[in-house]
């Protein structure tokens, strides 16, 4: 008993060093964001500026042009994070992330439509693209649900609608104008180039409550995680608090993609990583999401000024090309282990 | 699955499977008429027919026919036929019913393989791009099948797809990394991505041959493999089948088969998953039977899907690619509704 006792307790002390650890990096490289640029900007005028007491120079470069952006990157890596473990750990499959199972695709759709077809820009293409990628999370959940809903069969109908909509957006893309086209691809990769205020303000309003929901609704999860019988014998309504649970993920999901992009592999790899550093076997929540936003916040700064000169990359091309190769070191373990 | 043994079929089965397979021929070739005849400028069979026979090359008809309309419908009968065997041959040999080329990624492999050749190479030409379809269809189906089945509980049907569709976001995202920062790229590129059979050179089929004719004998003589395999590894190395070279022939035919497809017609998915299910509704599951018959039937649907396209977005067109997505995409739902498929 007492040595279970203890390893519990070293195991909720390195959750929390760990947490602390990742805080602090996310913070530093918030801060190194708004600081290094064009024109860099000492971290402590940064932090002045940030309270209100900087210089009219600072002021504009640091609040009007780099703060919305870098925003952006946290609040979207935080949300993709937290989105991917919960799916990954509700469908009990290390692979089963929303890129995967289609929840992005509809968002993408929905974007590609509006700036192609439509030919509208501005805050309507991210209310499309969180209201695509819902429309869809529904669709996926009702076409999965036979008596139930098993995490294989969601994964597979996702995968399905996901070819789907990738196959009506390379038709829509092909109808347009090579550089309106571009755009969109821009937008299907992942970027944060245009994000402004209002973006950001329409994800904040959102997290702030979706993600205290999903925190007190996760903490069934590791009830959820003993089995569907074992989980009811302990007074939890599994299915109620799945499709809770599940909703939420998609929302988070929505609202992250409406504002970036479908940013590769963020949701996908944070849950992982956040499994490895803290040495568990499955991701945690708090954990995941800040793993999320560093990767996020990392990737953006590279994408910035990886390329010298006016190029810039979008951010999901840096993310995919460090992640691909990630990933498949990844299923090689995951499935080594058969953990599935 | 498959669970029955058919080793030996009863002749009354034998003749009205014979004689389906000849009605399959009749209105493969009546798809074919078709295809030649209906499109942006309607021709009357008679003038078809004309043009076969007599061909003049100063008539502007004629020259629709031999020029637009003949190549397009050898690219879709061929590019059908190379499909159908490779979605048998892979169900068969993965043992997984919802295996199709588009979904295990083999479709993104070629495609990063293209856009690395079109922005690298500068390769511009269709025939050109056969070569690196091929090379990323064969990594990509190495590189699936091979992560897929490492672990204790080998090729399941989730671990596959699964493993199918994260290699495909991961081509994927290379593609597009490309892409977005090479516009010329990508002006080619899109056109060849959706999947269609119009605009390719005829050049293409006649490059194309060898591999296809090589593809389909290699496919239909691996019926008794395919059979073996069926009944577990152990039971076709009871009937004394040497079962890894049995799986690398077939690993290879699928390889050649869908390379050779995707290069002429661009990534076209779920043909290879649909029109196999369909054939074996008719023929159960005995592969002497079901590779003619999705030889047949595949190049059937393609044609039709083609044809279909062709009318519905007047006076433009809709590509095959979208129009077997959008008939294949729900057929694949209520297949992964139906069945127990394994996790």
């Amino acid at each position: 008993m007492s040595a279970v006792v203890t390893v519990q307790r070293r195991t909720a002390r390195r959750t929390a060093i760990v947490t602390a650890v990742l805080a602090v990096a996310v913070l530093a490289v918030f801060l190194l964001a708004l600081s290094i640029g064009d024109f860099p900007i000492a971290v402590p005028d940064v932090v002045r500026t940030l309270f209100g007491g900087g210089t009219v120079r600072d002021d504009y470069i640091v609040l009007r042009l780099r703060l919305p952006r870098a925003l952006a990157g946290l609040l979207v890596g935080l949300a993709f994070g937290l989105s991917g473990a919960l799916f990954q750990r509700l469908l009990r499959n290390p692979l089963a992330s929303p890129d995967v199972i289609g929840v992005t695709a509809g968002s993408s759709l929905a974007a590609v439509l509006c700036l192609v077809t439509f030919g509208v820009t501005g805050v309507i293409v991210p209310a499309a693209a969180l209201a695509g990628g819902l429309l869809t999370s529904v669709v996926i959940y009702v076409l999965a649900w036979r008596r139930g809903v098993t995490g294989h069969r969601l994964v597979l109908v996702g995968i399905g609608i996901a070819a789907l909509a990738a196959s009506a957006m390379s038709y829509f893309l092909t109808r347009s104008d090579v550089r309106i086209a571009t755009q969109a691809l821009v937008w299907i990769t992942g970027s944060f180039a245009r994000v402004g205020w209002a973006e950001v303000r329409m994800a904040g309003v959102f997290l702030v409550v979706l993600v205290p929901a999903a925190v007190l609704l996760g903490r069934t999860l590791s009830v959820l995680q003993l089995g569907d019988d074992a989980a009811m014998a302990l007074g939890v309504r599994v299915e109620r608090v799945r499709l809770g649970l599940l909703a939420l993920a998609a929302a988070l999901c929505g609202v992250a993609t409406s504002v970036g992009g479908p940013i590769a592999f963020v949701a996908f790899l944070s849950g992982p990583i956040a499994t490895r550093i803290l040495r568990t076997g499955r991701p945690g929540l708090a954990s995941s999401a800040l793993v999320g936003a560093l990767i996020t916040l990392l990737a953006d700064f590279a994408a910035q000024h990886l390329l010298s000169g006016t190029h810039q990359l979008p951010v999901g091309v840096v993310t995919g090309a460090v992640g691909a190769p990630y990933l498949l070191y990844l299923l090689a373990t995951a499935n080594r282990g058969a953990r599935t | 699955m498959l669970t029955e043994t058919t080793t030996v079929l009863p002749r009354r089965r034998r003749t009205p499977l014979a004689l389906g397979l000849v009605l399959g021929l009749v209105a493969l070739g009546l798809a074919v008429v078709a295809s030649i005849a209906v499109g942006a400028k309607g021709l009357p069979p008679s003038t078809v027919l004309d043009a076969l026979l007599h061909h003049d090359p100063a008539d502007p008809d004629h020259l629709i026919i031999w020029e637009v309309r003949i190549p397009r419908t050898l690219i879709g009968l061929l590019a059908g036929a190379a499909l159908g065997l490779a979605g048998v041959i892979i169900q068969g040999v993965t043992r997984n019913p919802l295996a199709d080329p588009g979904i295990l990624g083999v479709n993104a492999g070629a495609s990063l393989c293209i856009v690395v050749a079109i922005s690298l190479a500068g390769i511009d030409s269709m025939t050109g791009y056969v070569w690196f379809a091929f090379l990323g269809a064969a990594l990509a189906a190495i590189l699936v099948y091979g992560i897929g089945s490492l672990g204790r509980d080998r090729a399941t049907p989730l671990k596959i797809a699964l493993t199918g569709a994260a290699c495909e976001a991961a081509f994927r995202s290379l593609t597009t990394g490309i892409l977005v920062t090479d516009n010329a790229t990508y002006e080619q590129f899109r056109f060849w991505q959706v999947g269609s059979l119009a605009g390719r050179d005829s050049a293409v089929v006649t490059q194309a041959l060898p591999f296809l004719i090589a593809g389909f004998v290699l496919a239909l003589a691996s019926p008794r493999i395919l059979n073996g395999l069926a009944l577990g590894d152990d039971v076709a190395r009871g009937l004394g089948q040497n079962v890894a070279a049995g799986r690398a022939l077939s690993a290879v035919a699928v390889v050649v088969l869908c390379g050779t497809a995707t290069a002429m017609a661009g990534p076209i998915a779920f043909v290879g998953l649909v029109v196999p299910h369909a054939a074996r509704l008719i023929t159960g599951p005995d592969h002497r039977w079901l590779l003619p018959y999705s030889m047949v039937l595949a190049p059937l649907v393609l044609l039709a899907a083609d044809i279909i396209g062709r009318l519905v977005a007047q006076p433009g067109e809709l590509q095959v690619g979208i129009v077997t997505a959008a008939i294949g995409a729900p057929v694949f739902i209520a297949l992964v509704r139906r069945k127990r498929v394994r996790g």
